[in-house]
């Protein structure tokens, strides 16, 4: 049975529900948001990706229409939305302080926005006890918002934003004020929050595992520019560039310069006393062009012996092993003094794992598992 | 149009209210007195134009302030009288607030609502309650002579010493808060670093206490000055025919005498002899508000 | 840390003995039965019995009130509209020489302010009276409210406003409905100290006023300029009364609500 993938960016004749066309936003001299285009579909669980201060904020506010573009038009359901102020907009906003109103109740909380929209007393009633069983907040409707606990007040606030049936919402680092275990649940609660109202969401955030498990697409942003758009698969395995490639997850990064061989394989010239490396590109490279061969640390084997037939071997001795439980990292310094990572699992008890410091050991990865880089 | 209504409104009350008052105090400093409703020439007018109107003001009543030592000596006397009180302040008010700073935890509250609650209460009762204390036949004589101290009650009201005692009493308050926020918001392990460092407890009160809570100590300071120069009642109340401050001399000018150009001219100068420690204050007050953020 | 030292404990004595001595004083001997205020010959309540037969503190206690009332109303309306204004506002023309006119009044001296609005109320040929005062003491109580208030509002989650826009809030709704009840406390206070710097202002009121009112301060003042005098000591101790059950009572509202909060969150703690 053919399962349909839910990708409507692969599909040309899908219109967008958002839409930023060649959007610049200034604060005086500071650029916050540099020429970007961007569209995000309906249904989408998007994530804007990115260090603090490189603009994701302030799409976001763009969106809520608490700042206006500088130059440029944002898009939603095919309808300029610049002119539109915050409270006539069908978006709404989850707040990163969560922004619940102190004097009011879970309740009055959820119902606030739909008040303001005069809905009649039953239907209000229904919308927001129909809102409140699915956040689960059913317990703690009278309560006053300090009376609650964290991770109930972040429900709260998803509930309240949810409650007007937004075309869109905004999430503005949801989950920032968790801790790491409430975190993980609730990102999957998230999700099936998203799947059961069919929102659109999109997700502020700056870490990136959050952005990866929620998003069905990633853009990572630096300097107000989206650097690559993909879905998290694709960002993970195969990243545009360098600052990509190495914000997410942990990466080698092997700079030399290419030596273009038949088939799309380059062979990749990067040190003295070094075995060139082979990668298998999917651009193409032009003799002697600086490249960056970027290599996840799981890609890596590592082993006691040569490895037979390996496309990419190199020696080193270990410089450091960190044992994260699961999986082990280790740090091998090769002769050069390249300190490259490898990563493996720990199937293992621990009294019986072969390698220690200072051992001698070889590193060796196919030539498809890298990704080779020209910027 | 909503917005400029919300500005408009008060920014219009001040302009009317403080502001246009203030531009009439320093054009009438500059008329002459009159036998007249009201008994001050010129008297602006259409007919005359604008011309004679200001050919007719002078600094006559400025150039008299410099004559007449009336009101040099009352300048100083409010400059002399402010400094010496605020010091005094000082010198009282910091070890309660030190001592504020120190006490148990849940004590603290308490003292804080001890402090303020003489300030919510009238300012004129608690001048007052100092006369029929410090009088010849007051109680604080009645005290001394009863203990032995003294065989002649001594005269204190009507003297600049119950001018002083009434400033340091009105103006604790003042002077123990900004203190005690300082020293209250101070790390307590910095006395300790001080100590294990090698400092004794003197030496780490001088040297890390005392420069911690500077800007609590100015900011008291000026909070004390700046009130007690143009202070009108106390030196009326406890204060004698011989306590010369300028608050007490403008208002005899103006009620008794009716000069009114030169009532102006006395607040023109005092204003702009506050202008000075305002504007220092301000600046403290800014620098310490961007020492927080 | 938690015990007294032998030196702090002496100037906090001293410095509340200092404080609150010549209060206790004044209330004790409103009690006494002698019209000389410096000997005590027996308990009485005779003063009380004389101050309110007399008529002209009482008309004047009601002027005083009703000035009060007004000036503060319309100071806290005018204040927490300035204090916004400072706080939200942003740049407008203007807006220097308004924070100046806002902390202006603040440090300058009473009889200053008194004369400049007198010779404006001359100027304009107001007559002097109740109305004279009102707007007099509107003028210089509002910047102490507007002090109170954008004092609370520099700290007020912003956010809790962009959210009642984003729920549908027009600009005025989310003020009336978010941030008016937050910082309605700070509002509160800033209204009482208004009050209260009007019951007790003499010098603004004396320079304002016509023959047609006179404030309490007014009276007590000309009073005591004659000397001390029992009357004036129950009509202290009166306003001390009310001064001091209304502080504490504040006071332990406030504590009462910190503590309700705190054991709040500690349950909301627990139930996550």
């Amino acid at each position: 049975m053919a399962v349909k993938v839910f990708a409507p960016w692969d599909n040309p004749d899908e219109k967008p529900l958002i839409r930023f066309e060649n959007v610049t936003k200034k604060f005086g001299d500071f650029v916050a948001i540099d020429n970007l285009t961007l569209d995000i579909f309906e249904r989408e669980f998007f994530a804007l990706l990115g260090p603090s201060g490189c603009g994701k904020t302030t799409m976001m506010r763009l969106l809520a229409g608490f700042e206006a573009p500088t130059s440029g038009k944002i898009e939603l359901g095919g309808q300029n939305i610049v002119p539109v102020p915050p409270n006539k907009r069908a978006v709404n906003m989850m707040f990163q302080s969560y922004a619940l109103f102190p004097h009011l109740t879970v309740w009055e909380n959820i119902a606030f926005g739909l008040k303001r929209e005069g809905m009649e007393k039953d239907k209000l009633n229904a919308r927001v006890e129909q809102m409140l069983k699915l956040t689960r907040l059913e317990r703690f409707a009278k309560r006053k918002p300090h009376q609650i606990s964290g991770g109930q007040r972040q429900r709260v606030a998803l509930a309240r934003s949810l409650a007007k049936a937004p075309k869109l919402l905004l999430l503005d680092e949801p989950l920032g004020a968790l801790d790491k275990k409430l975190r993980e649940a609730t990102q999957f609660e998230l999700m099936d929050i998203q799947e059961k109202t069919g929102t659109t969401f999109v997700i502020v955030t700056h870490d990136q595992e959050e952005a990866m498990t929620v998003a069905s697409r990633v853009a990572v942003m630096d300097e107000g520019q989206i650097i690559q758009v993909a879905t998290p698969d694709r960002i993970y395995e195969t990243p545009n560039s360098v600052y990509v490639a190495d914000f997410i997850g942990d990466v080698n990064i092997v700079e030399g310069k290419a030596a273009p061989l038949e088939e799309n394989q380059v062979r990749i010239d990067w040190a003295e006393g070094q075995p060139p490396l082979v990668c298998t590109a999917t651009q193409p490279f032009d003799p002697g062009q600086t490249c960056y061969l970027a290599i996840r640390p799981e890609k890596v084997m590592i082993t006691a012996e040569r490895p037979e037939g390996a496309d990419n071997a190199v020696q080193g001795k270990i410089h450091d092993i960190a044992y994260l439980g699961n999986i082990s990292t280790y740090h091998v310094q090769l002769s050069n003094g390249t300190i490259i990572k490898a990563q493996s699992a720990n199937t293992r008890r621990i009294a019986r794992r072969s390698f220690t410091w200072e051992d001698p050991v070889w590193l060796s990865w196919t030539a498809t598992a890298g990704v080779l880089l020209a910027r | 149009m909503r917005r400029f209504l919300l500005i408009a409104i008060p920014f219009g009350w001040l302009l009317a209210l403080f502001l246009v008052p203030f531009f009439i105090v320093v054009k009438i400093s500059l008329s002459d007195v009159a036998v007249s409703i009201p008994p001050y020439v010129p008297q602006f007018s259409w007919e005359t134009g604008i011309g004679t109107f200001l050919r007719d003001l002078d600094f006559e009543n400025f150039v008299f302030l410099t004559t007449d030592s009336l009101y040099w000596k009352s300048y100083v006397g409010s400059l002399v009288i402010a400094v010496i009180s605020t010091f005094l302040t000082l010198l009282i008010g910091y070890p309660i607030a030190y001592g504020m700073a120190r006490a148990p935890e849940e004590w603290r509250a308490t003292l804080m609502m001890l402090i303020i609650l003489p300030f919510w209460t009238s300012f004129l009762i608690r001048i007052y309650a100092w006369m029929g204390i410090l009088s010849r036949e007051g109680l604080l004589n009645q005290f001394l002579m009863w203990t032995g101290v003294i065989s002649e009650p001594l005269t204190i009201l009507n003297t600049n010493y119950a001018v002083y005692i009434g400033i340091i009493y009105a103006y604790l308050p003042f002077m123990v808060l900004p203190i005690y926020s300082a020293l209250d918001r101070m790390d307590t392990s910095l006395i300790e670093a001080a100590e294990d460092l090698g400092c004794s407890r003197l030496t780490a009160f001088w040297l890390v206490t005392v420069p911690l809570s500077r800007n609590g100590i100015i900011a008291g300071c000026f909070l004390v000055f700046i009130p007690a120069l143009g202070e009108f009642v106390i030196p009326s109340l406890l204060g004698g025919s011989g306590t010369l401050m300028i608050g007490k001399v403008l208002w005899e000018e103006f009620s008794s005498n009716r000069d009114w150009p030169l009532a102006s001219a006395v607040a023109v100068v005092l204003l702009l002899i506050l202008v000075v420690p305002i504007v220092l204050f301000q600046r403290n007050q800014q620098k310490q508000q961007e020492a927080e953020q | 840390m938690n015990r007294l030292s032998w030196f702090n404990a002496v100037s906090l004595t001293l410095g509340f003995a200092f404080l609150y001595i010549p209060m206790i004083i004044l209330v004790t001997y409103s009690f006494n039965e002698s019209k000389l205020v410096t000997v005590w010959a027996g308990f009485s309540t005779k003063w009380y019995g004389e101050l309110m037969g007399n008529e002209a503190f009482l008309s004047a206690a009601w002027t005083t009130l009703k000035v009060a009332v007004a000036s503060s109303t319309m100071a806290t309306v005018l204040g927490t509209m300035a204090a916004y204004i400072l706080v939200r506002a942003g740049r407008f023309p203007g807006r220097t020489l308004f924070s100046g006119m806002i902390y202006a009044p603040l440090v300058m001296p009473e009889v200053i302010t008194g004369l400049s609005l007198l010779l404006l109320f001359i100027g304009v040929g107001l007559d002097r009276g109740v109305t004279t005062i009102v707007l007099a003491h509107t003028t210089f109580t509002m910047c102490y409210v507007s002090v109170v208030v954008s004092s609370r509002l520099a700290t007020f989650d912003q956010s809790l406003e962009e959210a009642a826009l984003d729920l549908g809030c027009s600009r005025a709704e989310a003020f009336r409905l978010v941030t008016l009840p937050i910082i309605a406390p700070a509002v509160i206070s800033g209204w009482l100290l208004a009050f209260t710097l009007s019951l007790d202002d003499l010098v603004i009121a004396s320079f304002t006023t016509g023959p047609s009112a006179t404030t309490l301060p007014i009276k007590i003042f000309s009073a005591v300029r004659l000397g001390v005098s029992p009357e004036i000591n129950a009509l202290s101790t009166i306003m001390i009364g009310i001064v001091t059950v209304g502080v504490i009572t504040a006071s332990l509202i406030t504590k009462q609500n910190m503590v309700r909060q705190r054991r709040d969150e500690q349950a909301a703690a627990r139930t996550q």
